[in-house]
């Protein structure tokens, strides 16, 4: 084989510098993957990393410190949006992000969520939203939706049993210290190039001290849900979409 | 305000006026009585008009005590207050901030339980302090204040043992010693540490932006190997045991010859020190050793005491009976050791720990 010198006005992609070579732990077909290299491109185009701290979460993204090269702080399950409040108010001029899935932000730790955003902390949460727990091995979450059968809803949800899913982003609509909630997706080249934008704009918001900013990405989670990545990418259309729409809920 | 000053003070107010002057960076708390005068101080005082110090009032004690593990892993001081609900609601986190190791200091101003309790002085919360209180094997640094000017000093030596071995130190209060009033000597303002001090001091460890010149730093309690985690333990273990070698702090007032002795701490040793003044009126040679460690408790002192031939020991405590296993275990045997104490709110006179010492101790 001949080697191809490529001339620099040829690349058009090249892995984030930020992104390291560790082997990832997230099963084939899981958005993490994805959302994270969107991340560690957002930061590196930004110019912030050196100035940017990550909060882990507990769940599947707990190792997420182990992929992007910046500082982290692993909180305890649902206290990221705490975690994170101090960091920023301590560190006004450093970019705070959060990384959560959907039993961490949006069942154990809504309270944390919803304070954080209703006194407008200038920090961004990324949110994962896969409709299930991961790494507990696919119980139902507070975003599983109805009829969906995990571990702890063998059946299928029933909301006489389990009660309803809900949509924390459009929950967190109404509070006047947030500034920008996007529902996004990563299951297409077209939506990867959307959810990017939308993580620059909410670490732009939070850089510039608007208020709190959350991207919500809607994810696929194929070993819980138990569907080879291409199908998971479908049953994602096909289901969680008409529940969770995509798009902006708020932009101020 | 750059210079010492005598001021008449409530326990609770000093904690504020002892943290802006020792140059903390950050309070984070939650009102709740009998404590609440910390955070409304400090309201007061606005210290991020002089010293920049950040003052937050969370929603919840879980949440404060997760911005000072936020706070603390950026290498800052910081700490907040409490009482004994809010101090159980804060059990998580504190056993994330030993595993993690990061500094911070907490403050508990103990009222009677279990439950909501009572909102009057207590000693209850003993155990919960010094024997880890939450999940996994961990220890705080807990410092015991008997008078006010305990409560300002202690806020000093409770940031400088936090971070000394990077590991949340408590100052275990209660409703007595916040809320009463006394004269106090405040401290110079000492001016906050400035980033770069900070990045210099913990460089190793701390999350606050990773420069050009080192690896990521990552604050974790998180370690899934079971080898490397006992490791972990391990070294946490090892430092428990410095603690205990190096920092056990204790008055012992008419110990020398004594034939009996009180064991008490905070405001208890404060009654009980009359105790011993009835008692010797009386011809008893009685003593008052006062642990100003609860954790690492002042064991060999006591031992030392019983091997001298101390014919008994009397825990008195506003509990039912904590401190005193631990009197047990460090006479080992040689001495009866036996309790007294009130509960829910009530305290004891003088009178009643000398009644204790002779129908339990002496006259047994």
């Amino acid at each position: 084989m001949t080697e191809v010198e490529l001339k620099q006005e040829n690349i058009v992609y090249a892995k984030s510098k930020l992104m390291l070579d560790n082997v990832m732990h997230y099963c084939p077909g899981c958005s993490h993957g994805t959302v994270h290299k969107l991340i560690a491109e957002v930061i590196e185009e930004m110019g912030l990393e050196h100035k940017t701290m990550g909060v882990s979460p507990v769940g599947c993204a707990v190792f997420a410190y182990n992929y992007i090269d910046i500082d982290w702080a692993e909180a305890a399950h649902g206290r990221a949006c705490a975690v994170a409040t101090a960091m920023k108010r301590l560190h006004p001029d450093r970019m705070v992000f959060t990384y959560q899935g959907d039993g961490d932000l949006s069942a154990i730790g809504t309270c944390e969520t919803i304070h954080a955003a209703a006194r407008g902390e200038n920090i961004v949460a990324v949110y994962i939203n896969n409709a299930i727990y991961g790494m507990t091995g696919g119980q139902m979450a507070p975003t599983t939706l109805l009829g969906m059968k995990t571990a702890t809803t063998p059946y299928g949800r029933d909301p006489r049993l389990n009660g309803y899913p809900y949509k924390i982003s459009d929950m967190l609509a109404h509070l006047d210290g947030v500034c920008y909630l996007t529902r996004q997706s990563v299951h297409t080249p077209a939506n990867v190039r959307k959810c990017k934008k939308a993580l620059r704009k909410a670490f732009e918001n939070a850089m510039a001290g608007k208020g709190f900013s959350m991207v919500e990405v809607v994810s696929t989670c194929n070993s819980g849900w138990k569907l080879s990545p291409v199908k998971a990418n479908e049953w994602l259309e096909e289901n969680m979409l008409p529940f969770y729409p995509l798009g902006d809920v708020k932009d101020i | 305000m750059a210079e010492k000053e005598v001021k008449l003070m409530k326990g609770n107010e000093v904690i504020a006026h002892a943290a802006i002057r020792y140059g903390c960076d950050g309070y984070f708390g939650y009102p709740i009585t009998p404590q609440s005068e910390v955070m409304e101080t400090l309201m007061e005082l606005k210290p991020w008009e002089t010293t920049g110090m950040v003052v937050l009032q969370a929603e919840s004690e879980v949440s404060s005590i997760n911005m000072v593990y936020g706070g603390a892993a950026t290498g800052k001081r910081v700490m907040t207050s409490s009482s004994s609900p809010g101090v159980s609601l804060m059990s998580e986190g504190l056993s994330y901030l030993a595993g993690a190791e990061l500094p911070c200091l907490v403050v508990n101003c103990q009222r009677g339980g279990p439950g909501l309790g009572t909102i009057q002085p207590s000693q209850g919360d003993y155990f919960q302090a010094c024997k880890g209180g939450a999940h996994g094997d961990f220890h705080l640094i807990v410092l015991a204040p008997n008078s006010v000017q305990e409560m300002h000093d202690f806020v000093a030596d409770g940031f400088d043992l936090a971070f000394k071995y990077r590991n949340p130190a408590m100052i275990l209060a209660d409703g007595a010693i916040g809320q009463m009033m006394e004269k106090v000597t405040l401290a110079p303002q000492r001016p906050r540490k400035t980033d770069a001090e900070i990045e210099a001091e913990c460089h190793s460890w701390a999350a606050y932006g990773k420069p050009a010149d080192r690896e990521r730093n990552v604050v974790t309690s998180l370690e899934l190997r079971p080898e490397a985690m006992e490791k972990i333990n391990q070294r946490l273990q090892a430092k428990y045991k410095a603690m205990e070698e190096n920092e056990v702090r204790y008055e012992a007032i008419e110990c020398d010859d004594a034939d009996y002795v009180i064991v008490a701490f905070g405001s208890s040793a404060r009654i009980c020190s009359a105790t011993i003044e009835i008692a010797r009126a009386e011809g008893l040679k009685v003593g008052l050793l006062r642990p100003i460690t609860l954790y690492p408790f002042p064991k060999k002192v006591l031992a030392e005491l019983a091997e001298r031939g101390v014919k008994g020991f009397l825990s008195a405590e506003l509990n039912a009976g904590q401190m005193v296993e631990d009197v047990r275990l460090a006479v080992n045997g040689k001495a009866p050791v036996e309790h007294y104490g009130r509960q829910g709110g009530s305290l004891f006179t003088p009178d009643e720990v000398f009644k204790a010492l002779k129908d339990k101790i002496i006259n047994k």
